[in-house]
């Protein structure tokens, strides 16, 4: 077990990368502590699964190094770096029965049969498999098939790094839960460091401690989930995380003082704007936004009921601005005035936070 | 709810009924009606039961051109199917040489038959022959029209050449099939080239070469065109398989009777080797 930094990592399919559109994955400089558990979370083509290839040594970066530990590992091949993955699909070697399936990963490095026995079984245990080891791999269900995957994985005890590749999308909704929950548990138990991969925010920000935010190549924040979701540093973590997505609207901002349209809005955090002006934007989560007596005016234009809570769609000028309402709270029927909490707004410009 | 019976539905599968019947059940019964009788000029005939099936059954003709067709079979099935599985392993899976791969393999399967013994015919003649001077100049004693081992490897290797892209063809298509994680999940786990192919890829092109080797035991029973062509039989009957013997004795000495009976024992364990062979293998494939 290590810890693992990637350090000005860059990644280009091209032969002759220029413009930074021609990079998969722009600079990178991340750092992951051993036996932490970490989540890349970003909509499909941002760059999680090169940044994947790059860790597990199926592809060498364009520039940049990898360290497990102090060793730079960029470019040793996959085998020689003690890593374990879980594909997106399951890979069950068919002809195998269960059990030779989680014994292959040991049995190909030389391992004692009465180790791999010991380790086998203390794996299945964890995965729900024992009842069915002496079965064909090939007769299982998708999530059987999963399961095993997650297994050998998980078999070997001295891998540098879990990497799952969005492991449960062929999996049923009930089951997911199930799945995340034992992914989360053998996390703890084994102590072994994780990197998660999904475009699911709910998968990463529950099984993560800390998650890497990217689009379009490039990481746009690192973070706790609290984090990410109090003070996204570009609008489109604001986008991504949280549903509905945060707010943006655009506003002045001059001496300090933060105008949308004629309406002065308070906002906590101005210092980085003190000596600025222009046009900027202004990111709030509908979870911080209200209705009051008096502030921005919109128009009510639809409700959903979650069950739970009551997401209110509302308008300002052409601009749709959301609010999640709790169930039995009064709703205005169409004129409303708006409050932001001043502790939670941000204020961004050119889709980055002013700090 | 009731179903209504209506007959009439038969009328439009009529067409493809008269289709089959005229190119394979008339043919058929035909031939069954031969193997009954014992056939004169002027088309007269006489009943004679199964005498024909007896006599082809203990004449050593018959066994030994059975012999000789399973001796081939079994040389080009044991040949063909590893050797194609091999080239198919090396072939390229992305990139612009595919196209170029796919083409060069695919060009034998185009030649008409006739043309494949006609140029296999030529190429390998001892005295003009690029393949027989060739194998002469180095010091092999070789000529294909007077020796029986260099006619059977001529005629073994005429069908290699010829046959052995379709099982790369059929094998590349299991291969190309494999999704990427497979090979990925394998180096993860470490395994070796040996085991990639063990436990990855002849798994996954299993169902593939079934159909390659009952598509290659099928022609290869049924061959006739290839070695009429290149040796004729010969030399002597040393490479006169089932069919070639059978039109031997069908338009050779026009015992149509004899033929008959011949050609519906050839017909029956084509049959019934094709069938045994696809049950056991879509057996293994279940379990």
């Amino acid at each position: 077990m290590a810890k693992i930094t990637l350090r000005d990592l860059g990644h280009s399919y091209m032969p002759n990368p220029k413009a930074p559109a021609d990079y998969a994955l722009k600079k990178l400089d991340v750092e992951w502590r051993d036996g932490g558990a970490y989540a890349l979370l970003g909509p499909s083509g941002c760059g999680k699964t090169t940044l994947l290839n790059i860790i597990s040594g199926l592809l060498v970066p364009s520039h940049g190094q990898v360290l497990f530990g102090d060793r730079d590992v960029t470019k040793l091949p996959t085998d020689e770096r003690n890593i374990a993955q879980v594909f997106q699909f399951p890979v069950v070697y068919d002809t195998m029965t269960v059990y030779d399936n989680l014994a292959f990963p040991l049995r190909n490095r030389g391992v004692a049969e009465a180790q791999v026995d010991k380790r086998v079984r203390t794996i299945a245990e964890m995965t729900d498999l024992t009842g069915m080891l002496n079965q064909r791999a090939s007769g299982l269900t998708a999530d059987g098939k999963q399961k095993i995957s997650l297994g050998r994985g998980l078999v070997r005890e001295d891998v540098n790094v879990i990497m799952f590749d969005e492991p449960l999308t062929v999996i049923d909704p009930h089951l997911k839960w199930l799945l995340r929950s034992k992914l989360k548990e053998l996390h703890q138990k084994l102590g072994t460091t994780m990197i998660y991969v999904t475009h699911d925010q709910t998968e990463a920000l529950t099984f993560a401690d800390e998650v890497v935010v990217m689009k379009d190549g490039e990481v746009v924040q690192i973070g706790t989930p609290v984090e990410l979701f109090e003070k996204p540093r570009h609008t489109f973590v604001g986008h991504f995380i949280g549903s509905p997505g945060m707010n943006i609207v655009s506003c002045t901002v001059s001496g300090g003082a933060v105008h949308v349209g004629e309406t002065k809005i308070a906002v906590d955090n101005t210092s980085a704007l003190k000596s600025r002006s222009g046009t900027f934007e202004l990111g709030v989560r509908p979870e911080f936004t209200s209705f009051a007596k008096s502030g921005l005016p919109v128009k009510v234009t639809k409700v959903t009921d979650t069950g739970r809570s009551r997401i209110v769609d509302t308008r300002w000028g052409d601009q749709s601005i959301k609010l999640v309402v709790a169930e039995g709270d009064a709703i205005p029927s169409e004129n409303a005035f708006l409050a932001f909490d001043a502790a939670h707004s941000n204020i961004y410009d050119n889709n980055w936070l002013a700090e | 709810m009731n179903k209504t019976v209506n007959q009439k539905a038969w009328f439009f599968v009529l067409p493809v009924i008269i289709l089959v019947a005229f190119n394979a059940l008339i043919p058929l019964m035909t031939v069954v009606n031969y193997s009954m009788q014992e056939t004169f000029g002027d088309n007269t005939f006489f009943w004679s039961g199964v005498r024909w099936f007896e006599e082809i059954l203990r004449s050593d003709r018959f066994w030994s051109s059975l012999g000789r067709q399973l001796f081939f079979t079994f040389m080009i099935l044991i040949i063909e199917v590893p050797l194609g599985v091999a080239i198919a392993l090396t072939m390229p899976k992305k990139g612009p040489w595919v196209s170029v791969c796919l083409v060069l393999m695919a060009l034998p399967l185009l030649i008409p038959w006739n043309v494949v013994g006609a140029m296999w015919n030529i190429f390998a003649l001892p005295d003009i022959g690029l393949l027989g001077k060739l194998l002469n100049s180095i010091g092999f004693d070789y000529n294909y029209t007077r020796q029986t081992g260099d006619a059977w490897f001529t005629l073994i290797l005429m069908d290699v050449w010829h046959w052995t892209s379709l099982v790369v063809l059929l094998a590349y298509a299991g291969l190309v099939s494999i999704p990427d994680a497979y090979y990925q999940a394998a180096l993860i786990d470490g395994a070796s080239k040996w085991k990639i192919f063990r436990f990855i890829q002849l798994p996954k092109m299993k169902r593939v070469l079934t159909i390659a080797v009952l598509l290659r035991f099928m022609d290869s029973f049924n061959i006739y065109t290839e070695p009429v062509v290149l040796t004729g039989g010969g030399p002597g009957n040393s490479t006169t398989l089932l069919s070639i013997d059978l039109v031997k004795i069908a338009l050779g000495q026009f015992d149509l009777g004899p033929a008959a009976a011949m050609s519906l024992i050839y017909f029956l364990i084509i049959l019934l080797t094709s069938w045994i062979f696809y049950t056991l293998m879509m057996r293994n494939e279940e379990q």
